[in-house]
């Protein structure tokens, strides 16, 4: 997936870089967030940063964007030495960034907020949106200035950001993840309007864990790992297997699973199942229809935003289907309808779940380990016995859960906020293995934790699934997603359009797959091209 | 620290809706209409003229007053992302400076003396909700208790010994009242010619445009400033953004901190000047103890009745002024007269709805007008203990109906730390 | 291992920068602190004061109880100070009429009550579950029109009796007392006890039962508990009921103990001191306790300021700064603790020998 229209040769005069970052670190109270980064980046390219999620890119962004300060290190721009406090700072050394989850108020105008904070250049009046106009222009943005951010659909509202950070002078801009969210189409667009900018001499720091991404755009690829830059390589020369191994290390634990233990028992069946939304003509979920048998983990791909969280909401009852049922199969054969059950019963009935974000939907972060225990099992022996709780049982059991699954803390009394990452979520697995389930719903499960307990997450789930378990498993790691499953879904806007054999299946393939770019192997190579004279 | 509900659904509400939007003046004004219409009706098809009288336009005005004022500094202390309960305590605080400053000083220092009063409970509020992070709910009861003690406390300590009596100001100057006498006496002439329609528009403005002071011209007049700055201005765009999306805001270099805080002061010192309108209007009592009764909680309402927007607000704190003001003047029988004229009102909303094509609502607001024509058949009068709290009723029932579609700043009430965002 | 720090730190700070406070306002009105705070302690160990103490904070404490189990979950049932007077207008009138052999009339008035409490917190929870009314502002209108309710009701036309200048309801007959406990010239309520019962069964509740647990965690994180199978809406009544049942309970150690009969003269704003109260305590039963003698022990020896030509209200000043202080305490300590704590769980890790932990999205926490 090479592009052949990188304009490599029409960026200026690289002799002073446009942005150098020198030995900056970053302590977070209990974690090291960024330790010794180096990043030099040249004049008028697109200088791509690589590295899994949670390996430190966020931060360091946030840093020369002046939202967080590095306890050690030095920044310059353009050749001069800035220190930068805060982002005035970093628009005044013309800095912009584009935030993956964006800096917009909904219930603000577009031009409000695009003029917010930067009323001195042209006030707030017509002089405002005449340069308003002028840049909506340059990056494909329709809407009118007087409409309600919250009428814009997400391509828009990205253009938004993009004007906005325009409208400020930047010359040097920061994209945080800007395809997360994006489909094909809209991926193709960006990147049109990022190389024509590119043209005019604007610098641009790509952030991204797409490999395939990258390739297409950057002109200089940085990769990051567990907090420092590892390298810096051409994405041209360099292939995305070195890639790969460069962002998770040498080492690359591989999430391989060796022989099939699927069975043709089903466990989990899901029929016509769709999610709407009030006020979208649209489904979220159309039509989902899926089984995954005991022994077999059925993973799901798909490019975030296309349904996933939703399909693994409602599988879990936290999200009413509109229509569908949805039917969990007991050892003895006997389906059991789900579909007008709560989360409580769907959980009782068998299912362990492992949220996306374990912050916000598995932990109660002030709440020490044992308590955490309780969620979700507060129904159940050994943490209670119908209405009244046995603390000494569930205290017992996290102490066992803590020692099997090799969580490490000083002990099951610390608050689950003190814990890093990797240790949450080894908790959060131990706990959801341990209610006897025959269904567990994996949802992003290794994302932002450390290599360690990556590979223990990944044995557990082996071992799962070898115990005769049925496993739903949502990933955006393709190499997770290929390792671990027996069979492949693939997600595009709210239907499961296609599956692959993850035994033959290449992470390129699917990543086609995922943008609907088709599975014939004669288009993908210029799918860059076809896309960019759209 | 993540606040939205549902980060991942985004994507998926991309169809760009587009409506024909009815501005905000021309709104007001279609209310202002069909509000009079259903009024004047009423009062023809009850013969109940207290409904348009200008003595209920006048009362209603006057007892509208710390209301206003009170919901503008609610909107102040909300668009900023500041939920102010404590505009009570506020208030309180308000109606003791103003007593003081004008027992010393005249009328004017006591409404500066109100507002700086009022302004620094505001920026007690600042202080705890905002660099301390504590819930604006918890922070806004302890300024009501705060302020209560504060001016029980100061008014013994100046006033006992002055007025004799610890929980009463001594007399202090009123604000001059003046009528735009030749237009008054015109439209009294034309309010008692009993002409329908025509003498309940007259008798309404005629309420209105005589005696009537300084202070309350200022009050209306901070209605359209509010809105200019807030909605006009670099400030007001800076200050609103801090209550949408303070993150974001803070992205872009506005010092989030600087504008709740000037936000809770400016905040503040309306609700100390809802105080001084209790105190400083002829027809008001001196400083009294309690004397706010509630009025911040009210005005806190009549806001969130106006979905967050100074016309809306305008719009709550009469009904509650003319709710209050037609009980005081017309009492149970006016009151009756109004639930005739809500059936009115329902009927018209029936239509529409029909009209709309939304069948629910308006079998709901059949059954609504139904009960209440049957309250007002049954009954010649309602019980007085439970009249003067109409105001609270409606707001109640204003809120089960119309909550859905209101629309609060995204980050009102939720804390915000410098350099936490995502 | 530092929760002890964190529970009693804030409060004590609270207390002594409120007394500061105080003092200075003191110092400015010409008075002496020393003695102030020295004739307020005196005026304990004076007459009846100290059972006067220990009877208004039996009311305090079960005001603040009922708030507290709203607060678990981050519910603020502002309208606490409308359902107690709802329910004990209601009980005295039901307790006045009925006719029952002891304790069960007790019993009855009681039940009555509680039924009462929930029943007046039952309309802002349907309109919030149902309707995403915000409970704060529906409570703080039934609050305002309760004061409508107990004037219908107690009018002579309606259940009032007039005696003197004072309307009220009916007195209860001696059967429907709870008996008061002697000592010295003053009695103290027998509903001291029923409130300590009422204090167990709530930390009973909250520490030992699923639905404690589940009230605790709905407030923590609603989206954890969504994930967890904590039915939101489900929770949310039901705090919202239960909260509103104990409130009912609030005025009725007065009612069953001293008065007998609920009049327009009958205290109010005790809901809005457990607001304070429960604030004050951290929503935890025995600190709830704490709270609620302060508190009345800073009421009722206020009086003897006037002796000394103090205005009684310097205590409703400092009550005002302790509330204030106490949840910027509490605020200030919690994150000085979890930053602590974070350091020393990377500090005990790091002694294992493995850095394993070292990264993490800076945002986590």
């Amino acid at each position: 997936m090479s592009t052949s229209e990188s304009p490599a040769e029409a960026a200026p005069d690289r002799g002073v870089p446009a942005v150098e970052l020198t030995g900056i670190t970053k302590r977070f109270p209990g974690v090291v967030a960024n330790s010794d980064v180096n990043l030099t980046v040249a004049r008028g390219e697109v200088h791509a940063l690589c590295g899994e999620n949670g390996a430190g890119k966020s931060t360091l962004m946030k840093i020369l964007y002046g939202m967080q300060q590095p306890d050690e290190g030095s920044i310059a721009i353009n050749g001069e030495p800035v220190k930068l406090r805060n982002p005035q700072d970093a628009i005044k050394a013309g800095i912009g960034m584009v935030h993956q989850h964006f800096m917009l108020a909904d219930n603000l105008t577009v031009g409000e907020n695009v003029f917010l904070g930067a009323e001195n250049l042209h006030g707030i009046g017509r002089a405002a949106r005449a340069r308003l106009a002028k840049l909506a222009e340059r990056t494909g943005l329709r809407a009118a200035p007087d409409t309600l951010l919250e009428e814009l659909g997400v391509a828009d509202r990205q253009r938004v950001e993009i004007v906005k950070v325009l409208y400020r002078g930047a010359k040097i801009i920061i994209l945080d993840e800007p395809t997360a969210v994006l489909v094909p189409q809209e991926v193709d667009a960006l990147f049109d309007t990022v190389r024509a900018m590119q043209a005019e001499d604007y610098t641009f720091l790509f952030i991204s864990h797409k490999l395939d991404e990258v390739r297409a755009i950057a002109d200089t690829v940085t990769v990051i790992r567990r907090g420092t830059t590892v390298g810096t390589a051409d994405p041209k020369t360099i292939t995305s297997r070195q890639l790969a191994e460069m962002m998770v290390g040498s080492e690359l634990p591989s999430p391989e699973t060796r022989e099939s233990t699927v069975t043709d028992r089903d466990v989990l069946r899901l029929k016509d199942i769709r999610l709407s939304v009030e006020g979208s003509e649209r489904n979220i979920l159309d039509d989902i229809s899926l089984t995954v048998h005991a022994g077999e983990v059925l993973g799901i791909a798909g490019v975030e935003g296309n349904g996933q969280t939703e399909l693994v909401e409602t599988i879990m009852g936290m999200r009413k289907a509109t229509g569908g049922t949805i039917e969990l199969v007991e050892h003895d054969g006997v389906a059991h309808d789900l579909t007008k059950l709560g989360t409580l019963a769907r959980r009782e009935a068998g299912i362990g779940y492992i949220a996306e974000d374990r912050t916000r939907h598995s932990l109660l972060l002030t709440q020490p380990l044992w308590t955490n225990r309780i969620l979700g099992y507060q129904s159940r022996k050994p943490v209670s016995n119908g209405q009244l709780l046995d603390i000494a049982a569930v205290r017992e059991d996290t102490r066992r859960i803590v020692e099997e699954y090799d969580v490490r803390t000083p002990g099951i009394d610390v608050p689950a906020a003190a814990l890093s990452g990797g240790n949450q979520q080894k908790l959060i697995v131990g706990r959801e293995l341990s209610g006897e389930p025959v269904l567990l719903v994996a949802s992003h499960p290794t994302r932002g934790v450390d290599v360690g307990a990556q590979a223990l997450i990944w044995e557990q789930i082996r071992q799962a699934r070898a115990d005769g378990l049925a496993v739903v498993l949502v990933s955006a790691d393709l190499d997770e997603l290929i390792g671990l499953s027996d069979t492949i879904r693939v997600m595009l806007r709210g239907r499961l359009v296609s599956s692959a054999d993850p035994a033959t299946v290449t992470p390129q393939e699917l990543g086609s797959a995922m943008t609907g770019a088709g599975a014939e192997e004669s288009e993908k190579d210029t799918d860059a091209e076809g896309g960019a004279t759209e | 620290m993540t606040i939205t509900e549902n980060p991942s659904a985004a994507p998926v509400t991309v169809a760009v809706r587009r409506k024909t939007r009815i501005p905000g003046w021309l709104k007001g004004v279609i209310w202002a209409v069909v509000a009079i219409a259903v009024l004047s009706m009423a009062s023809y098809a009850t013969g109940v003229n207290t409904l348009t009288s200008s003595n209920t336009a006048h009362t209603a005005l006057r007892l509208a007053l710390p209301i206003l004022l009170c919901a503008l500094g609610g909107l102040w202390a909300e668009r900023a992302g500041v939920v102010n309960i404590g505009l009570e305590g506020m208030m309180i605080l308000g109606t003791w400076g103003a007593a003081w400053g004008a027992f010393y000083g005249g009328v004017w220092a006591g409404l500066i003396a109100a507002v700086v009063f009022g302004a620094l409970g505001g920026l007690l509020h600042a202080i705890a909700t905002v660099t301390f992070n504590v819930n604006h709910i918890v922070s806004g009861v302890a300024i009501n208790l705060l302020g209560l003690g504060v001016a029980k406390y100061l008014s013994n300590l100046v006033f006992a010994p002055i007025s004799g009596n610890p929980r009463q100001s001594p007399p202090v100057p009123k604000f001059d009242t003046y009528s735009a006498s030749g237009l008054g006496d015109w439209l009294g002439d034309l309010e008692n010619a009993q002409r329908v329609g025509i003498s309940d528009v007259a008798g309404i403005l005629r309420g209105l445009v005589t005696q009537v002071a300084p202070l309350t011209m200022i009050a209306i007049l901070l209605v359209p400033l509010s809105y200019f700055l807030l909605w006009r201005t670099r400030f007001g765009l800076r200050l609103r953004s801090c209550g949408e999306n303070p993150v974001a805001a803070e992205s872009l270099g506005v010092n989030v901190y600087l504008h709740k805080y000037v936000a809770m002061a400016i905040s503040g010192g309306l609700a100390g000047m809802g105080g001084a309108s209790l105190v400083l209007l002829s027809g008001g009592a001196d400083y009294l103890e309690n004397q706010t009764n509630g009025r911040g909680y009210i005005g806190l309402a009549a806001m969130i009745f106006g979905n967050w927007r100074p016309g809306g607000l305008l719009g709550g704190a009469a009904l509650f002024g003319y709710a209050d003001g037609l009980q005081l003047s017309g009492g149970g029988k006016a009151v009756l007269a109004l639930l005739y004229g809500a059936v009115i009102l329902l009927c018209v909303i029936v239509v529409v709805q029909l009209i709309r094509r939304q069948w629910i609502a308006a079998a709901i607001g059949v059954v609504g007008a139904g009960v209440l024509y049957a309250i007002y058949w049954t009954n010649d009068t309602l019980p007085s203990d439970l009249i003067p709290y109409t105001a609270h009723f409606v707001t109640l029932i204003v809120l089960a109906v119309a909550s859905q579609r209101l629309r609060p700043p995204r980050a009102d009430g939720v804390p915000y730390r410098r350099g936490e965002g995502d | 291992m530092s929760s002890w720090r964190t529970k009693v730190l804030p409060p004590l700070l609270a207390i002594v920068f409120a007394l500061l406070l105080s003092a200075i306002a003191l110092i400015i009105s010409g008075a002496d602190p020393l003695t102030a705070y020295g004739t307020m302690v005196g005026q304990l160990f004076k007459g009846s004061t100290a059972v006067d103490t220990v009877n208004l904070a039996t009311v305090y404490y079960l005001a603040g109880l009922a708030v507290a189990i709203g607060f678990q979950m981050n519910l603020f049932n502002i309208g606490v100070e409308g359902q107690y007077r709802f329910a004990a207008v209601t009980a005295a009138i039901a307790g006045g009429a009925l006719d029952l052999p002891p304790v069960i009339h007790t019993v009855v008035i009681l039940l009555v009550a509680l039924v009462a409490g929930a029943a007046y917190a039952a309309i802002p929870a349907i309109l919030k579950v149902t309707r995403g009314v915000s409970e704060v502002i529906s409570t703080i209108m039934l609050n305002s029109i309760v004061g409508g309710i107990v004037a219908f009701l107690i009018n002579p036309d309606m259940f009032g009796v007039l005696t003197g200048n004072n309307l009220a309801t009916k007195p209860i007959a001696p059967s429907g007392h709870v008996p008061g406990i002697p000592l010295g010239s003053a009695t103290l309520f027998g509903f001291v006890v029923i409130a300590a019962l009422i204090g167990v069964g709530y930390w009973f509740m909250l520490n030992r039962t699923r639905f404690g647990f589940e009230l605790k965690a709905s407030g923590e994180s609603p989206t954890a508990a969504a994930a967890g199978g904590v039915n939101a809406k489900k929770m949310a009544l039901v705090a919202m009921l239960v909260s509103g049942a104990v409130a009912g309970l609030i005025a009725m150690p007065e009612l069953l103990g001293r008065d007998y009969n609920y009049g327009i003269t009958s205290t109010q704003m005790y809901g809005f001191t457990g607001i304070a109260v429960a604030l004050l305590g951290r929503n935890h039963p025995g600190g709830i306790a704490l709270g609620a003698l302060l508190w009345a022990f800073l009421d009722k020896s206020a009086v003897s300021l006037e002796q000394i030509h103090v205005s009684k209200e310097i205590a409703t000043i400092m009550q005002g700064i302790i509330v204030l202080s106490v949840v910027v305490a509490y605020e200030v300590v919690r994150r000085a603790d979890l930053a602590a704590e974070q350091r020393r769980v990377g500090r005990a890790l790091a002694g294992n020998g493995r850095k394993g932990s070292s990264v993490a999205e800076g945002g986590a926490v």
